[in-house]
């Protein structure tokens, strides 16, 4: 489904991405760690096509995201990190936006395609009213809802999670599970029990490198008996 | 092309969800008609039904006014972080920058047509040339499409809402001066007059005169018309760079 061969992006001099690989089939639920500024983030805007890669191919079900932006952004439902929305809109009115761009143009489709988003995110309570009175949690899930809101068959959720409390965590976890029997999912977090929870892959960048691609039940056997986190700290040690 | 229709509705809604909106169209109509009543505008000195007086100082007003408006059109979503949502959705970049240009521009429009109150006066006053009154709105409308392009991609080029406005404001004052007369008096009295007329030729107050006084030059829409497509083009450039 989705197909990342040889992912480069360049800065000047420093390389964010240098030569990512993988590729992920539907059904599965890829897990993307790495510390901050390992390229994570930049990995998954190339996928999206917010960022054209300087070397490299990631395809869409079949499709080349620099060949056909447009094609692709169709297939994908793509959460940026921090949940950005415009703050002066109500949640319905923002997703009813979305819904428009997305070609739900008809009152009665667009107005199914919102309430399912917002009763599958648990939106009601706040559904009139504007983003930037929400709490953190509500406009973390304003994103995922924004994300989900066509259905699409595979989505990208930069650190879904991030910023919840541990209730809405579970319940957000919760709903990517529910989600993942018939959809692609690749998602990055810093929690690496996440992984272990609801990932069947797991994918760690180090220095704009794939240093592990392997089931969560792989990863743990490296050093038996370890926490994750000393796992992940022996893997990712270059970073700092 | 269809993607136009939600970004432009969400963009000019936009305007009226925050004060913005009700801020810029008060300062404006008041800042106008203050103008054209006051001593340098002369509106009942002239003894005329007709809006010259009114409409003189356009140029300049637009000069201040225009990157108000436009300075938030790419800025605003570079800073939120929401040009990353807008660019994810199906959206190509030409009718993302098409729908908050025509977005910006009705605005506009909207502002310029809420000086009805100046038209009724002059109907009431005496018996004005209605063909003149059509022009020059038209003149009028025009010339802030061409203001707003121009902000537009000054908006696109920075995050920062200030810097966006004072590289619009330069901009324009840039376009608007070269046809100002004590600079175009300085340019014939150095230069042979075929470059003072090449420099006032792509000036705003050129341009806009002639509409005025009542006549449609094919010559003027078509360098607004040009002078939009443009910056629209440079701006759908500085954005996919």
């Amino acid at each position: 489904m989705i197909e990342v061969k040889g992912l480069v992006k360049t800065y000047g001099a420093k390389r964010a991405v240098d030569g990512v690989s993988f590729s992920v089939k539907r059904g599965d639920i890829l897990g993307f760690l790495g510390p901050n500024g390992a390229g994570k983030s930049t990995t998954m805007k190339m996928i999206t096509g917010f960022l054209r890669p300087t070397a490299g191919s990631a395809t869409v079900d079949g499709i080349d995201v620099t060949a056909d932006p447009v094609a692709v952004k169709r297939k994908l439902g793509y959460l940026p990190e921090s949940a950005p929305a415009y703050p002066e809109m109500t949640v319905e009115e923002f997703l009813g936006f979305i819904a428009e761009v997305r070609g739900f143009t008809s009152k009665e489709a667009k107005a199914a395609q919102v309430d399912r988003a917002i009763g599958l995110t648990h939106l009601s309570p706040v559904r009139r009213q504007t983003i930037e009175t929400l709490s953190k949690g509500f406009k973390q899930r304003v994103g995922v809802a924004q994300a989900i809101l066509h259905d699409p068959p595979a989505l990208i959720l930069d650190e879904p999670t991030d910023g919840l409390d541990p209730n809405q965590k579970n319940e957000i976890r919760a709903l990517i599970k529910s989600m993942a029997v018939e959809k692609t999912i690749v998602l990055s977090t810093h929690i690496l029990e996440e992984v272990e929870a609801i990932c069947t892959r797991v994918i760690i960048i180090s220095q704009g490198k794939v240093v592990v691609d392997e089931t969560p039940a792989a990863f743990r056997a490296r050093q038996p008996g370890a926490r994750l986190d000393e796992i992940f700290r022996s893997l990712t040690r270059g970073d700092i | 092309m269809k993607q136009i229709g939600p970004l432009f509705k969400r963009e000019f809604f936009g305007y009226f969800r925050a004060p913005v909106a009700y801020v810029f169209l008060v300062a404006f109509l008041v800042i106008s008609v203050s103008l054209a009543f006051s001593r340098y505008g002369g509106f009942f000195r002239a003894g005329v039904a007709g809006l010259e007086s009114y409409f003189v100082f356009f140029p300049w007003l637009f000069m201040f006014l225009v990157p108000a408006v436009g300075m938030r059109l790419w800025s605003e979503e570079k800073r939120s972080g929401t040009v990353e949502l807008l660019f994810t959705l199906p959206v190509t970049t030409l009718e993302a920058v098409l729908g908050k240009f025509l977005a910006g521009w009705a605005f506009l429009t909207l502002a310029i047509l809420l000086s009805f109150p100046m038209a009724a006066t002059i109907a009431y006053l005496g018996s004005p040339d209605w063909g003149v009154v059509f022009t020059t709105y038209l003149g009028a409308i025009l010339m802030g499409g061409a203001y707003l392009g121009v902000c537009s991609l000054t908006s696109a080029m920075t995050k920062n809402q200030v810097i966006s406005f004072v590289l619009s404001l330069g901009a324009c004052a840039l376009i608007l001066f070269t046809g100002f007369s004590s600079f175009t008096a300085l340019l014939e009295a150095n230069f042979p007059l075929f470059v003072a007329d090449a420099v006032a030729n792509f000036s705003f107050i050129t341009h806009f005169d002639a509409f005025t006084k009542g006549i449609i030059d094919p010559k003027d829409v078509v360098f607004f018309l040009s002078l939009m497509g443009f910056t629209l083009f440079l701006n759908v450039v500085v954005l996919e760079r």
